[in-house]
Protein backbone atom coordinates (compact mmCIF):
# COMPACT_ATOMS: atom_id res chain seq x y z
CA UNK A 1 0.00 0.00 0.00
CA UNK A 2 1.52 3.20 -0.76
CA UNK A 3 1.83 5.98 2.04
CA UNK A 4 0.49 8.99 2.40
CA UNK A 5 2.69 12.12 1.76
CA UNK A 6 2.68 14.66 4.61
CA UNK A 7 4.67 17.72 3.38
CA UNK A 8 5.68 20.40 6.18
CA UNK A 9 6.40 24.12 4.82
CA UNK A 10 9.16 25.24 6.90
CA UNK A 11 9.13 28.52 4.98
CA UNK A 12 9.77 31.43 7.45
CA UNK A 13 6.73 32.15 7.74
CA UNK A 14 5.05 29.34 8.38
CA UNK A 15 7.89 28.25 10.98
CA UNK A 16 6.92 31.36 12.61
CA UNK A 17 3.07 30.82 12.76
CA UNK A 18 3.55 27.13 13.84
CA UNK A 19 5.48 25.16 11.31
CA UNK A 20 8.96 24.49 13.97
CA UNK A 21 6.37 22.53 16.24
CA UNK A 22 4.62 20.65 13.79
CA UNK A 23 8.00 19.49 12.77
CA UNK A 24 7.48 16.92 15.83
CA UNK A 25 4.30 15.23 13.70
CA UNK A 26 5.60 12.04 13.60
CA UNK A 27 5.88 11.50 17.80
CA UNK A 28 1.76 12.73 17.18
CA UNK A 29 0.76 10.32 15.06
CA UNK A 30 -2.02 7.80 16.50
CA UNK A 31 -0.24 4.54 16.36
CA UNK A 32 -2.43 2.94 13.62
CA UNK A 33 -1.36 5.39 10.96
CA UNK A 34 2.25 5.32 11.92
CA UNK A 35 3.41 3.61 9.05
CA UNK A 36 1.13 4.25 6.68
CA UNK A 37 2.47 7.93 6.23
CA UNK A 38 5.66 9.90 5.17
CA UNK A 39 6.28 13.31 6.62
CA UNK A 40 8.99 15.40 4.68
CA UNK A 41 9.87 19.08 5.47
CA UNK A 42 9.34 21.91 2.10
CA UNK A 43 11.05 24.63 1.23
CA UNK A 44 8.93 27.87 1.14
CA UNK A 45 5.80 26.49 -0.87
CA UNK A 46 5.07 29.73 -1.66
CA UNK A 47 1.34 29.83 -0.55
CA UNK A 48 1.56 32.57 2.30
CA UNK A 49 1.26 35.04 -0.68
CA UNK A 50 -1.37 33.70 -2.32
CA UNK A 51 -4.51 35.15 -0.21
CA UNK A 52 -6.93 32.29 -1.95
CA UNK A 53 -4.90 29.94 0.56
CA UNK A 54 -5.74 30.81 3.53
CA UNK A 55 -3.43 31.50 6.84
CA UNK A 56 0.12 29.67 7.63
CA UNK A 57 1.29 27.20 8.86
CA UNK A 58 0.93 25.23 5.56
CA UNK A 59 1.25 21.56 4.70
CA UNK A 60 0.36 19.13 1.92
CA UNK A 61 -1.45 15.56 1.99
CA UNK A 62 -0.83 13.93 -1.00
CA UNK A 63 -0.30 17.25 -2.87
CA UNK A 64 -3.60 18.56 -1.09
CA UNK A 65 -2.91 22.02 0.05
CA UNK A 66 -3.98 22.44 4.53
CA UNK A 67 -3.76 26.27 5.73
CA UNK A 68 -3.83 26.67 9.64
CA UNK A 69 -2.61 23.45 9.78
CA UNK A 70 -2.52 22.02 13.13
CA UNK A 71 -1.74 18.38 14.18
CA UNK A 72 -5.16 17.58 14.72
CA UNK A 73 -6.34 19.34 11.35
CA UNK A 74 -3.28 16.78 9.64
CA UNK A 75 -4.50 13.94 11.45
CA UNK A 76 -7.70 14.11 9.45
CA UNK A 77 -6.79 15.10 6.18
CA UNK A 78 -4.58 11.71 6.59
CA UNK A 79 -7.73 9.60 7.20
CA UNK A 80 -9.72 11.11 4.10
CA UNK A 81 -6.79 10.07 1.90
CA UNK A 82 -6.63 6.44 2.88
CA UNK B 1 9.54 28.23 25.89
CA UNK B 2 6.68 29.06 23.55
CA UNK B 3 4.73 26.08 22.47
CA UNK B 4 2.39 26.61 19.78
CA UNK B 5 -0.79 27.95 21.40
CA UNK B 6 -3.72 30.05 19.93
CA UNK B 7 -1.75 33.18 21.85
CA UNK B 8 1.26 32.93 20.26
CA UNK B 9 -0.13 32.77 17.01
CA UNK B 10 -2.25 35.82 17.15
CA UNK B 11 0.62 37.35 18.36
CA UNK B 12 2.63 36.85 16.19
CA UNK B 13 0.01 37.34 13.12
CA UNK B 14 -0.16 41.25 14.66
CA UNK B 15 3.58 41.60 14.46
CA UNK B 16 3.36 40.68 11.08
CA UNK B 17 0.43 43.17 10.08
CA UNK B 18 1.79 45.72 11.92
CA UNK B 19 5.67 45.50 10.37
CA UNK B 20 3.71 45.25 6.86
CA UNK B 21 1.85 48.27 7.38
CA UNK B 22 4.79 50.18 8.61
CA UNK B 23 7.13 49.06 5.48
CA UNK B 24 3.97 50.60 2.88
CA UNK B 25 4.20 53.83 5.17
CA UNK B 26 0.81 53.46 6.49
CA UNK B 27 0.95 52.08 9.86
CA UNK B 28 -0.29 55.04 11.10
CA UNK B 29 -3.65 55.28 9.08
CA UNK B 30 -4.33 51.79 9.38
CA UNK B 31 -2.98 51.01 12.91
CA UNK B 32 -6.64 51.44 14.40
CA UNK B 33 -8.24 49.40 11.78
CA UNK B 34 -6.07 46.20 12.48
CA UNK B 35 -8.13 45.09 15.74
CA UNK B 36 -11.54 45.15 13.24
CA UNK B 37 -9.76 43.55 10.59
CA UNK B 38 -9.03 40.51 12.82
CA UNK B 39 -12.06 40.67 14.50
CA UNK B 40 -14.81 41.75 11.93
CA UNK B 41 -18.08 41.47 12.68
CA UNK B 42 -20.16 38.25 12.97
CA UNK B 43 -16.55 36.27 13.33
CA UNK B 44 -16.26 34.28 16.02
CA UNK B 45 -14.87 35.14 18.81
CA UNK B 46 -11.70 34.19 21.41
CA UNK B 47 -13.25 35.77 24.58
CA UNK B 48 -16.76 36.70 25.31
CA UNK B 49 -17.30 38.63 22.49
CA UNK B 50 -15.83 40.25 19.29
CA UNK B 51 -15.74 43.80 21.38
CA UNK B 52 -13.62 42.45 24.09
CA UNK B 53 -11.21 40.84 21.34
CA UNK B 54 -11.04 44.00 19.73
CA UNK B 55 -10.05 45.75 22.86
CA UNK B 56 -7.48 43.36 23.84
CA UNK B 57 -6.22 43.27 20.52
CA UNK B 58 -5.83 47.33 21.11
CA UNK B 59 -3.51 47.00 24.34
CA UNK B 60 -1.71 44.57 22.29
CA UNK B 61 -0.92 46.70 19.69
CA UNK B 62 0.05 49.28 22.53
CA UNK B 63 2.68 46.94 23.72
CA UNK B 64 3.90 46.24 20.34
CA UNK B 65 4.27 50.20 19.84
CA UNK B 66 6.54 49.88 23.06
CA UNK B 67 3.89 51.46 25.37
CA UNK B 68 3.26 50.04 28.87
CA UNK B 69 -0.81 49.64 28.91
CA UNK B 70 -0.75 51.09 32.48
CA UNK B 71 0.15 54.30 31.19
CA UNK B 72 -3.29 54.79 29.88
CA UNK B 73 -4.87 57.87 30.96
CA UNK B 74 -7.67 58.37 28.09
CA UNK B 75 -9.61 55.09 27.20
CA UNK B 76 -10.48 56.79 23.60
CA UNK B 77 -7.24 57.66 22.95
CA UNK B 78 -6.43 56.13 19.18
CA UNK B 79 -3.61 54.00 18.16
CA UNK B 80 -2.89 56.64 15.61
CA UNK B 81 -1.73 58.75 18.42
CA UNK B 82 0.28 56.07 20.47
CA UNK B 83 1.72 55.89 17.25
CA UNK B 84 2.96 59.46 16.99
CA UNK B 85 4.35 58.91 20.93
CA UNK B 86 6.51 55.78 20.03
CA UNK B 87 8.01 58.25 16.71
CA UNK B 88 8.93 60.63 19.17
CA UNK B 89 10.74 58.72 21.85
CA UNK B 90 14.43 58.40 21.93
CA UNK B 91 14.71 55.61 24.41
CA UNK B 92 12.75 52.64 25.12
CA UNK B 93 10.82 52.01 28.48
CA UNK B 94 13.10 50.22 30.87
CA UNK B 95 9.99 48.51 32.55
CA UNK B 96 9.35 45.82 30.45
CA UNK B 97 6.22 43.83 31.56
CA UNK B 98 2.88 44.54 32.10
CA UNK B 99 -0.39 42.69 32.89
CA UNK B 100 -3.02 43.03 30.62
CA UNK B 101 -6.04 43.71 33.10
CA UNK B 102 -8.64 43.53 30.43
CA UNK B 103 -6.68 39.81 29.09
CA UNK B 104 -6.32 38.39 33.08
CA UNK B 105 -9.27 35.74 33.77
CA UNK B 106 -8.55 36.73 37.42
CA UNK B 107 -7.99 32.95 38.24
CA UNK B 108 -9.58 32.14 41.51
CA UNK B 109 -6.76 32.22 44.36
CA UNK B 110 -7.98 29.57 46.20
CA UNK B 111 -6.01 26.78 45.17
CA UNK B 112 -7.79 23.53 46.09
CA UNK B 113 -10.61 22.79 44.30
CA UNK B 114 -13.07 19.37 44.44
CA UNK B 115 -14.30 18.15 41.56
CA UNK B 116 -16.93 15.92 40.52
CA UNK B 117 -15.39 12.85 40.82
CA UNK B 118 -16.27 13.25 44.53
CA UNK B 119 -19.03 10.37 45.30
CA UNK B 120 -19.52 11.85 48.95
CA UNK B 121 -17.82 8.27 50.32
CA UNK B 122 -18.56 6.99 53.75
CA UNK B 123 -15.05 7.23 55.13
CA UNK B 124 -14.77 10.91 54.32
CA UNK B 125 -11.06 11.62 55.26
CA UNK B 126 -10.89 14.92 53.48
CA UNK B 127 -13.70 15.99 56.09
CA UNK B 128 -11.04 14.06 59.17
CA UNK B 129 -8.06 15.26 58.12
CA UNK B 130 -7.93 19.09 57.17
CA UNK B 131 -6.54 21.00 60.36
CA UNK B 132 -9.20 23.75 59.98
CA UNK B 133 -12.39 22.18 59.55
CA UNK B 134 -12.57 23.75 56.25
CA UNK B 135 -14.31 20.94 54.68
CA UNK B 136 -18.14 19.31 54.76
CA UNK B 137 -20.15 17.17 52.81
CA UNK B 138 -23.29 18.85 51.14
CA UNK B 139 -26.15 16.86 48.96
CA UNK B 140 -22.99 14.29 48.24
CA UNK B 141 -20.36 16.39 47.68
CA UNK B 142 -17.55 17.81 49.91
CA UNK B 143 -17.13 21.31 49.79
CA UNK B 144 -14.43 23.67 50.80
CA UNK B 145 -15.44 26.87 52.88
CA UNK B 146 -12.57 29.57 51.30
CA UNK B 147 -12.86 31.33 54.37
CA UNK B 148 -11.34 28.63 56.24
CA UNK B 149 -9.30 27.14 53.75
CA UNK B 150 -5.11 27.60 54.12
CA UNK B 151 -4.09 26.09 50.88
CA UNK B 152 -2.13 23.18 52.91
CA UNK B 153 -3.66 20.56 50.43
CA UNK B 154 -3.80 17.70 52.77
CA UNK B 155 -7.02 16.80 51.29
CA UNK B 156 -5.72 16.18 48.03
CA UNK B 157 -3.40 13.88 49.61
CA UNK B 158 -6.27 11.43 51.23
CA UNK B 159 -8.78 11.48 48.88
CA UNK B 160 -8.92 8.07 47.56
CA UNK B 161 -10.57 9.39 44.12
CA UNK B 162 -8.10 11.84 43.80
CA UNK B 163 -11.08 14.27 43.24
CA UNK B 164 -9.96 17.47 44.81
CA UNK B 165 -7.33 18.89 42.77
CA UNK B 166 -4.73 21.70 42.98
CA UNK B 167 -5.50 24.80 40.65
CA UNK B 168 -2.71 27.15 40.84
CA UNK B 169 -2.75 30.67 38.85
CA UNK B 170 -0.37 30.03 36.11
CA UNK B 171 1.54 33.20 36.37
CA UNK B 172 2.19 33.19 40.43
CA UNK B 173 3.40 29.80 39.68
CA UNK B 174 5.70 29.96 36.91
CA UNK B 175 7.15 33.07 38.44
CA UNK B 176 10.17 32.42 40.22
CA UNK B 177 10.18 35.06 42.81
CA UNK B 178 6.70 35.60 43.81
CA UNK B 179 6.74 39.35 42.02
CA UNK B 180 3.09 39.06 40.18
CA UNK B 181 0.43 38.79 43.02
CA UNK B 182 -2.93 40.05 43.20
CA UNK B 183 -4.14 43.52 44.55
CA UNK B 184 -6.46 42.78 47.52
CA UNK B 185 -7.67 46.21 46.83
CA UNK B 186 -8.79 46.32 43.45
CA UNK B 187 -8.83 42.31 42.91
CA UNK B 188 -6.46 42.76 39.84
CA UNK B 189 -2.88 41.22 38.97
CA UNK B 190 0.01 43.49 39.04
CA UNK B 191 3.99 43.14 39.09
CA UNK B 192 6.34 44.20 41.33
CA UNK B 193 9.15 45.86 38.94
CA UNK B 194 11.37 45.76 42.95
CA UNK B 195 11.04 42.20 42.81
CA UNK B 196 10.93 41.49 39.22
CA UNK B 197 13.49 40.15 37.08
CA UNK B 198 12.01 40.48 33.83
CA UNK B 199 12.31 36.49 32.92
CA UNK B 200 9.23 36.35 31.02
CA UNK B 201 8.41 33.15 32.50
CA UNK B 202 4.69 34.68 33.49
CA UNK B 203 4.51 35.82 29.99
CA UNK B 204 4.88 32.33 28.82
CA UNK B 205 2.43 30.78 31.52
CA UNK B 206 -0.18 33.09 31.32
CA UNK B 207 -2.67 30.70 28.88
CA UNK B 208 -5.16 34.09 28.63
CA UNK B 209 -2.13 35.61 26.84
CA UNK B 210 -2.53 38.73 29.61
CA UNK B 211 0.97 39.62 29.93
CA UNK B 212 2.56 41.88 27.70
CA UNK B 213 6.28 42.66 27.00
CA UNK B 214 6.61 46.36 25.50
CA UNK B 215 8.15 45.79 21.95
CA UNK B 216 11.41 47.99 20.34
CA UNK B 217 10.30 46.98 17.05
CA UNK B 218 9.21 50.67 16.03
CA UNK B 219 12.39 52.17 16.91
CA UNK B 220 14.39 49.56 15.56
CA UNK B 221 12.64 49.84 12.04
CA UNK B 222 12.59 53.87 12.35
CA UNK B 223 16.29 53.35 12.15
CA UNK B 224 16.59 51.42 9.39
CA UNK B 225 14.53 53.35 7.56
CA UNK B 226 16.78 56.33 8.53
CA UNK B 227 19.50 54.74 6.56
CA UNK B 228 21.32 54.26 10.05
CA UNK B 229 24.59 51.58 10.41
CA UNK B 230 21.28 48.94 12.13
CA UNK B 231 24.01 46.69 13.44
CA UNK B 232 22.12 42.74 14.11
CA UNK B 233 23.70 41.24 17.12
CA UNK B 234 22.34 37.89 16.89
CA UNK B 235 22.17 35.52 20.05
CA UNK B 236 23.70 31.83 19.95
CA UNK B 237 20.48 30.12 20.14
CA UNK B 238 19.62 31.62 16.72
CA UNK B 239 20.78 28.31 15.05
CA UNK B 240 17.74 26.22 14.85
CA UNK B 241 15.21 29.28 15.10
CA UNK B 242 15.13 29.14 11.35
CA UNK B 243 15.10 26.32 8.53
CA UNK B 244 18.37 27.94 6.93
CA UNK B 245 22.26 27.95 7.70
CA UNK B 246 23.86 30.75 9.91
CA UNK B 247 25.08 32.21 6.40
CA UNK B 248 21.86 32.38 4.68
CA UNK B 249 20.36 33.87 8.31
CA UNK B 250 22.83 37.07 7.98
CA UNK B 251 21.43 37.22 4.24
CA UNK B 252 18.29 37.43 5.50
CA UNK B 253 19.12 40.29 7.87
CA UNK B 254 20.67 42.38 5.15
CA UNK B 255 17.46 41.92 3.20
CA UNK B 256 15.97 43.40 5.56
CA UNK B 257 17.19 46.30 6.11
CA UNK B 258 20.53 45.41 8.28
CA UNK B 259 23.87 46.38 8.26
CA UNK B 260 25.38 43.34 8.75
CA UNK B 261 25.11 40.37 10.76
CA UNK B 262 27.61 39.69 13.96
CA UNK B 263 27.77 36.87 16.12
CA UNK B 264 27.14 37.42 19.80
CA UNK B 265 28.99 34.12 20.03
CA UNK B 266 32.12 36.45 19.15
CA UNK B 267 31.18 38.15 22.57
CA UNK B 268 30.91 34.69 24.07
CA UNK B 269 34.25 33.63 23.42
CA UNK B 270 35.70 36.87 25.50
CA UNK B 271 32.96 36.13 27.70
CA UNK B 272 34.92 32.40 28.65
CA UNK B 273 38.14 33.65 28.12
CA UNK B 274 37.52 36.32 30.92
CA UNK B 275 35.70 33.62 33.20
CA UNK B 276 38.51 31.13 33.24
CA UNK B 277 40.85 34.13 34.28
CA UNK B 278 38.33 35.25 36.90
CA UNK B 279 37.42 31.56 38.15
CA UNK B 280 41.52 30.84 38.33
CA UNK B 281 42.42 34.07 40.05
CA UNK B 282 39.48 32.96 42.83
CA UNK B 283 40.63 29.34 43.38
CA UNK B 284 43.98 30.65 43.84
CA UNK B 285 42.88 33.63 46.12
CA UNK B 286 41.22 30.83 48.76
CA UNK B 287 37.94 31.34 46.44
CA UNK B 288 34.86 28.96 46.73
CA UNK B 289 32.57 29.52 44.52
CA UNK B 290 32.31 31.22 40.80
CA UNK B 291 29.07 31.62 39.46
CA UNK B 292 28.31 32.69 35.56
CA UNK B 293 27.07 35.92 34.86
CA UNK B 294 25.48 35.61 31.35
CA UNK B 295 21.90 35.36 32.16
CA UNK B 296 20.68 38.36 32.81
CA UNK B 297 17.10 37.14 34.41
CA UNK B 298 19.74 35.41 37.13
CA UNK B 299 21.99 38.21 37.97
CA UNK B 300 18.88 40.26 38.33
CA UNK B 301 17.54 37.06 40.36
CA UNK B 302 20.49 37.66 42.43
CA UNK B 303 20.68 41.65 42.90
CA UNK B 304 16.94 41.30 44.28
CA UNK B 305 16.83 38.28 45.79
CA UNK B 306 20.11 36.38 47.08
CA UNK B 307 22.35 39.32 47.48
CA UNK B 308 24.57 37.22 49.66
CA UNK B 309 25.44 35.44 45.83
CA UNK B 310 26.72 38.75 44.44
CA UNK B 311 30.34 38.20 45.47
CA UNK B 312 30.47 34.80 43.93
CA UNK B 313 29.25 35.79 40.32
CA UNK B 314 31.64 36.21 37.67
CA UNK B 315 33.17 39.94 37.17
CA UNK B 316 33.12 38.97 33.33
CA UNK B 317 30.70 41.18 30.99
CA UNK B 318 28.01 39.03 29.28
CA UNK B 319 28.72 37.99 25.54
CA UNK B 320 26.30 40.94 24.55
CA UNK B 321 27.61 43.46 26.28
CA UNK B 322 32.02 41.86 24.93
CA UNK B 323 29.82 42.19 21.03
CA UNK B 324 28.35 45.47 21.46
CA UNK B 325 31.61 47.37 22.82
CA UNK B 326 33.59 45.49 19.51
CA UNK B 327 30.58 46.63 17.03
CA UNK B 328 31.04 50.15 18.72
CA UNK B 329 35.02 50.08 18.47
CA UNK B 330 34.88 48.92 14.77
CA UNK B 331 31.79 51.58 13.86
CA UNK B 332 30.69 54.18 16.80
CA UNK B 333 27.64 55.24 14.35
CA UNK B 334 26.37 51.93 14.36
CA UNK B 335 22.89 51.33 15.81
CA UNK B 336 23.77 47.53 17.62
CA UNK B 337 20.10 45.55 18.00
CA UNK B 338 20.59 41.95 20.01
CA UNK B 339 18.23 39.94 18.77
CA UNK B 340 17.37 36.94 20.85
CA UNK B 341 15.23 34.65 22.37
CA UNK B 342 15.34 36.71 25.80
CA UNK B 343 13.05 39.14 27.90
CA UNK B 344 15.69 40.10 30.56
CA UNK B 345 17.62 41.19 27.58
CA UNK B 346 15.48 44.61 27.42
CA UNK B 347 16.69 45.33 30.83
CA UNK B 348 20.42 44.29 30.41
CA UNK B 349 20.29 46.44 27.12
CA UNK B 350 18.32 49.38 28.93
CA UNK B 351 21.63 49.50 31.16
CA UNK B 352 24.22 49.27 28.74
CA UNK B 353 25.27 51.88 26.73
CA UNK B 354 26.66 49.88 23.80
CA UNK B 355 23.44 48.12 23.09
CA UNK B 356 20.59 50.10 21.53
CA UNK B 357 17.67 47.91 21.35
CA UNK B 358 16.54 44.30 21.49
CA UNK B 359 14.31 42.45 19.02
CA UNK B 360 13.23 38.82 20.21
CA UNK B 361 13.37 35.63 17.48
CA UNK B 362 9.63 36.04 17.49
CA UNK B 363 9.43 39.81 16.43
CA UNK B 364 12.52 38.68 13.71
CA UNK B 365 10.49 36.29 12.46
CA UNK B 366 7.44 37.98 12.18
CA UNK B 367 9.55 41.13 10.05
CA UNK B 368 11.02 38.44 7.94
CA UNK B 369 7.54 37.18 7.33
CA UNK B 370 6.06 40.62 6.47
CA UNK B 371 9.06 41.79 4.35
CA UNK B 372 8.66 37.59 2.49
CA UNK B 373 11.93 36.72 3.28
CA UNK B 374 12.22 33.44 3.44
CA UNK B 375 15.70 32.43 5.69
CA UNK B 376 16.20 28.78 3.41
CA UNK B 377 16.22 30.45 -0.03
CA UNK B 378 18.14 33.05 0.58
CA UNK B 379 22.06 32.32 -0.79
CA UNK B 380 24.94 31.69 2.13
CA UNK B 381 26.78 34.89 2.43
CA UNK B 382 30.49 34.51 4.13
CA UNK B 383 30.59 35.29 7.73
CA UNK B 384 32.84 38.19 8.88
CA UNK B 385 34.06 36.78 12.04
CA UNK B 386 35.40 33.22 12.52
CA UNK B 387 33.88 32.03 16.04
CA UNK B 388 34.72 29.19 17.87
CA UNK B 389 32.42 26.34 18.14
CA UNK B 390 32.25 26.18 21.66
CA UNK B 391 31.00 30.22 22.13
CA UNK B 392 27.92 28.69 19.67
CA UNK B 393 27.01 26.73 22.48
CA UNK B 394 26.55 29.13 24.84
CA UNK B 395 23.17 28.56 24.09
CA UNK B 396 21.93 25.38 26.05
CA UNK B 397 21.92 24.21 29.34
CA UNK B 398 26.06 23.39 30.20
CA UNK B 399 27.07 25.04 26.94
CA UNK B 400 29.03 27.65 29.17
CA UNK B 401 30.17 25.16 31.97
CA UNK B 402 31.34 23.49 28.21
CA UNK B 403 33.02 26.48 27.22
CA UNK B 404 35.06 26.77 30.33
CA UNK B 405 36.43 23.41 30.46
CA UNK B 406 37.53 23.84 26.58
CA UNK B 407 39.35 27.16 27.45
CA UNK B 408 40.90 25.54 30.52
CA UNK B 409 42.16 22.91 28.53
CA UNK B 410 44.25 25.47 26.39
CA UNK B 411 45.94 26.50 29.26
CA UNK B 412 47.14 23.45 30.54
CA UNK B 413 49.57 22.17 31.35
CA UNK B 414 51.42 25.89 30.97
CA UNK B 415 49.69 27.02 33.90
CA UNK B 416 48.52 25.11 36.93
CA UNK B 417 44.47 24.85 36.82
CA UNK B 418 42.35 24.47 39.46
CA UNK B 419 40.45 21.73 39.04
CA UNK B 420 36.57 22.70 38.04
CA UNK B 421 33.85 20.91 40.42
CA UNK B 422 31.05 22.43 37.97
CA UNK B 423 27.36 21.63 38.95
CA UNK B 424 24.51 23.34 36.94
CA UNK B 425 20.96 24.82 37.73
CA UNK B 426 18.53 24.64 34.45
CA UNK B 427 15.81 26.75 34.88
CA UNK B 428 15.01 29.22 37.77
CA UNK B 429 11.81 28.05 39.80
CA UNK B 430 11.18 28.87 43.07
CA UNK B 431 13.41 25.24 44.28
CA UNK B 432 16.43 26.85 42.10
CA UNK B 433 16.15 30.16 44.05
CA UNK B 434 16.19 28.50 47.34
CA UNK B 435 18.75 26.26 46.63
CA UNK B 436 20.96 29.48 45.51
CA UNK B 437 20.57 30.97 48.78
CA UNK B 438 22.37 27.08 50.02
CA UNK B 439 25.10 27.74 47.32
CA UNK B 440 25.65 31.26 48.89
CA UNK B 441 26.23 29.95 52.26
CA UNK B 442 28.27 27.13 51.01
CA UNK B 443 26.10 24.50 52.03
CA UNK B 444 26.05 22.73 48.51
CA UNK B 445 29.28 20.97 46.82
CA UNK B 446 31.27 22.33 43.62
CA UNK B 447 33.46 25.24 43.04
CA UNK B 448 31.80 26.60 39.67
CA UNK B 449 27.85 27.04 39.23
CA UNK B 450 26.44 28.06 35.95
CA UNK B 451 22.90 29.05 36.30
CA UNK B 452 20.25 29.74 33.48
CA UNK B 453 17.13 30.87 33.76
CA UNK B 454 15.23 29.03 31.30
CA UNK B 455 15.08 25.44 31.36
CA UNK B 456 17.26 24.04 28.18
CA UNK B 457 19.13 27.49 28.12
CA UNK B 458 18.86 30.32 25.93
CA UNK B 459 16.96 28.09 23.44
CA UNK B 460 14.48 27.25 25.73
CA UNK B 461 13.65 31.63 26.17
CA UNK B 462 10.05 33.21 26.06
CA UNK B 463 10.71 34.95 23.06
CA UNK B 464 12.08 31.37 20.98
CA UNK B 465 10.39 30.27 17.51
CA UNK B 466 11.90 27.07 17.12
CA UNK B 467 10.89 23.97 18.69
CA UNK B 468 13.38 23.56 21.97
CA UNK B 469 14.62 19.91 21.06
CA UNK B 470 15.34 20.17 17.40
CA UNK B 471 17.07 23.92 18.56
CA UNK B 472 19.56 22.19 21.44
CA UNK B 473 20.54 19.64 18.71
CA UNK B 474 21.08 22.31 16.10
CA UNK B 475 22.90 24.11 18.61
CA UNK B 476 25.25 21.31 19.98
CA UNK B 477 26.18 20.33 16.39
CA UNK B 478 27.22 23.48 15.27
CA UNK B 479 29.30 24.10 18.71
CA UNK B 480 31.00 20.80 17.86
CA UNK B 481 31.90 21.37 14.53
CA UNK B 482 35.45 21.96 13.44
CA UNK B 483 36.76 25.24 12.97
CA UNK B 484 36.96 26.10 9.68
Amino acid sequence: MSKVHVKICVGTTCFVMGASELQDLEKFLPDDLKDKVEISGAACLGLCRDENYGEAPFVTVDGEPLSNATVNAIVDKIREKL
Amino acid sequence: MATANDANKVRRGLLIKLIKEYRKGTLRETIDRIPYQMRPKNDESSRCCIYKDRAVLKYRLMAMLGIGVETETDESKPLSEYYDDAEKREKPDSDILSVLDVACSHCITSRYLVTNACRGCFARPCTFNCPKNAIKVIDGQARIDYNLCIDCGKCTQVCPFHAIIRVPVPCEEACPVNAIRRDEKTDRQYIDFEACTSCGKCMTACPFGAILERSQIIDILNAIKAGKDVVAMVAPAIVGQFAGSLGQIASALKKAGFAKMVEVALGAEMTTEHEVKDFIDRMNDDGTLMTTSCCPAYVETVKRHVPEMLPFVSGAKTPMQYTAETVKQETPNAITVFIGPCVAKRKEASEDNNTDYVMTFEELGAMFAAYEIDVAGEPAIKLEHDVKGYARGFATSCGVSAAILEEMKKLHPEMDIPELKGNFINGLDKKAVKQLKLYAQGKLPGNFLEVMACEGGCVGGPCAIGQVRLATQAVKKLAEEPPK
